[in-house]
């Protein structure tokens, strides 16, 4: 898994704007994240710290749904933004 | 199981079947397009879906009605090893997130309805294409059996249809209504009539798991009290394994199994015909985009559905009764603790959660068929007209093979093969993924991996017996070189992979003939009202 998020329109005219920006890093790590945190099972394979009767296994992975779908929306908002900006970049003119 | 027929619950599921059927009819009129005998209108929806109908109709198409019946089974069965669906659909939109959106660009710009289209329109390669084609349909085949197990499993429990009594027609005669129904309206509105309905599904699906997850705990007495019962249940060791039942967290020896079939999983899901077709009837780039940011509430849904699995445990559902049918543990659960009318109500969702995917389902796989075969190798010149006909006839063969496999095989054999989808589905992956990002990989080095893979795969599940079968009995074996215990699919999938890596770095140094790419990099960035769009060929018209 790459932590980058691979546009790489490499042909198509980008203006001024590199192909690494910091908004593709950190929308790359916010994809990771949940995948890495959930992929780690050994981290979360335990009984306790029970949360109202409920194993850790079952609530911390349950907990997990709504953070991860903040991190993609932290990536969706940053790759809008990069998009955004390429596209003025391009003086408005897609190709 | 309670004898006779729960009458008001069949009431209130028998209205709910009702209001869907208008609206699966009515579904031709909304949003009418100019030319309806386009296939992108009949299969794709015009390609017009906002973010929320997008939202509903790919929660309607993913979240399916084997998912509400097999993840809680599954954790009936076996505990922690049946909650793998939760990180599964965790991850799956982080990764996807990454290729959907590109997958929406290409197929926009060049008018291509499946993902065999783009790989035969990117490779230049029509075997490849109908590697892929075939691969979706037969994944896609036991997939729509089961949404027929999921009503059949709800007929069973309301006391009509199924058991005993009775010849074979008057026992099926329900589910062949329903069937007829959805056949009906499919073949006459296409991709709009699970659009609509979705709504309707999605709704009551919520409310039936939001409600669930709070009465049926104060029922019980307390989550504290159910997990108590379930811990219980998987401490007992089976006399005849002298291994525990199951298990309440993966133990280290399951832990492989546990990450691979969900990362194995999440990769196969939007690889399924179905879910591309979901997402390509979305009308901009954006809007895929935004799905994967909002989609994880049904998975919300799935993890609390899935402790259902836990609570019909602490019920006693199936308590003592050898070779009980875990499938009808959910249904049971809401029999014995719902009031009637609410019973029917959450057997509605499920019903109406089996129609809305094997609409999809048949469509996708209609489509496949009538693009990547029926156009590709027999009729070259059909006119969108000729297609969308094939596709309608398709659609309606398709579910009647359904049928027809529900009512005369074992039911086991269609919960294997669609084992064995997921396991064959993620093996179109690098071709279509791979294709996404890159070219380097070979047309012919891809058909090999995707071969290694599917033949790999196969055998190994076929290997495995458990104790309801001798063949396919399960979907992880040791990992050769690791020997952990790891899913053949993601397995086969690492095969595949090497395979096709290793014959690209040959066939590039023999310069084999690579094939001609009618993409362009930047149709991969391509977003609704861009002029790259507006200067594409009309869609179906393209090839």
């Amino acid at each position: 898994m790459s932590s980058e998020v691979p546009e790489s329109d490499a042909g198509a005219p980008e203006g001024a704007l590199p192909q690494v920006t910091p908004e593709r890093v950190l929308a790359g790590i916010s994809l990771a994240v949940p995948v890495v945190a959930l992929l780690w099972v050994s981290s979360y394979a335990k009984l306790t710290p029970a949360l109202g009767g409920m194993p850790f296994f079952y609530w911390y992975q349950i907990a997990w749904i709504p953070v991860s779908a903040l991190f993609t929306g932290t990536a969706y908002l940053l790759l809008n933004r990069d998009e955004q900006r390429r596209r003025a970049a391009r003086g408005g003119e897609p190709r | 199981m309670r004898s006779g027929v729960n009458v008001p619950a069949l009431v209130v599921f028998v209205l709910f079947f009702a209001l869907v059927t208008v609206l699966g009819f009515l579904a031709a009129r909304w949003r009418k397009a100019d030319n309806a005998l386009h296939l992108d209108e009949w299969g794709l929806g015009g390609r017009s879906f906002g973010t929320w109908i997008t939202w509903f109709l790919l929660g309607g198409d993913l979240y399916t009605a084997y998912t509400f019946i097999a993840v809680p089974a599954a954790v009936y069965g076996a505990g922690a090893a049946g909650f793998f669906a939760v990180p599964y659909t965790i991850i799956a939109y982080p990764l996807v997130f990454l290729f959907l959106p590109r997958l929406w660009s290409v197929a926009r710009v060049h008018g291509y309805v499946t993902p065999a289209d783009f790989v035969r329109g990117r490779y230049g390669s029509r075997a490849l294409s109908a590697a892929v084609a075939l691969t979706g349909i037969l994944a896609t085949m036991p997939y729509i059996a089961l949404q027929l197990v999921g009503i059949q499993a709800v007929l069973d429990t309301l006391g009509i249809g199924g058991g005993t009594s009775g010849n074979w027609f008057m026992k099926d005669l329900p589910l062949f209504l329903a069937f007829a129904v959805l056949a009906a309206y499919t073949y006459s509105s296409g991709l709009r009539a699970p659009a609509l309905i979705a709504f309707v599904k999605d709704a009551l699906v919520y409310i039936v798991i939001i409600v669930a997850v709070i009465y049926i705990p104060m029922r019980l007495g307390g989550y504290g009290h159910i997990f108590d019962a379930a811990a219980a249940k998987f401490d007992a060791v089976n006399p005849a394994t002298h291994k525990p039942v199951g298990s309440m967290v993966s133990g280290p020896d399951a832990q492989w199994a546990y990450a691979t079939l969900a990362l194995g999983s999440s990769l196969a899901l939007f690889m399924y015909p179905h879910t591309v077709t979901g997402v390509l009837a979305a009308k901009s780039r954006n809007t895929v985009r935004r799905n994967m940011a909002i989609l994880p509430a049904y998975s919300l849904m799935l993890g609390l559905l899935a402790l259902l699995g836990f609570m019909a445990i602490a019920a006693g559902v199936g308590k003592g009764v050898k070779g009980y049918n875990a499938q009808l543990a959910v249904p049971q659960l809401f029999d014995n603790l719902f009031p009637s009318w609410f019973t029917g109500v959450a057997f509605a969702a499920i019903g109406i959660g089996a129609l809305v995917p094997a609409a999809i389902m048949s469509i996708a796989a209609a489509n496949l068929f009538t693009r990547n075969i029926y156009k590709d190798f027999l009729r070259p010149d059909a006119t969108p007209e000729q297609e969308t006909r094939i596709a309608k006839i398709a659609s309606l063969l398709v579910k009647v093979g359904a049928l027809v496999f529900v009512l005369g095989m074992d039911k086991q054999l269609a919960i294997n093969l669609q084992l064995l989808g997921g396991l064959w589905i993620l093996q179109t992956f690098v071709s279509i993924v791979g294709g996404l990002f890159t070219r380097w990989f070979h047309r012919w080095a891809l058909l090999a991996g995707w071969a290694a893979g599917m033949v790999y795969g196969t055998w190994k599940a076929y290997g495995i017996a458990s104790p309801a079968t001798k063949h396919f009995g399960g979907n992880s074996a040791a990992i050769p070189g690791i020997g952990e215990i790891g899913y053949i699919g993601f397995t086969a999938f690492v095969l595949n992979l090497i395979v096709a890596v290793a014959l690209t770095l040959v066939l590039r140094a023999v310069k084999a003939p690579e094939g001609a790419d009618e993409t362009s990099p930047a149709d991969y960035g391509a977003e609704a009202g861009d002029r790259a769009l507006e200067d594409a060929p009309v869609p179906a018209a393209a090839h």
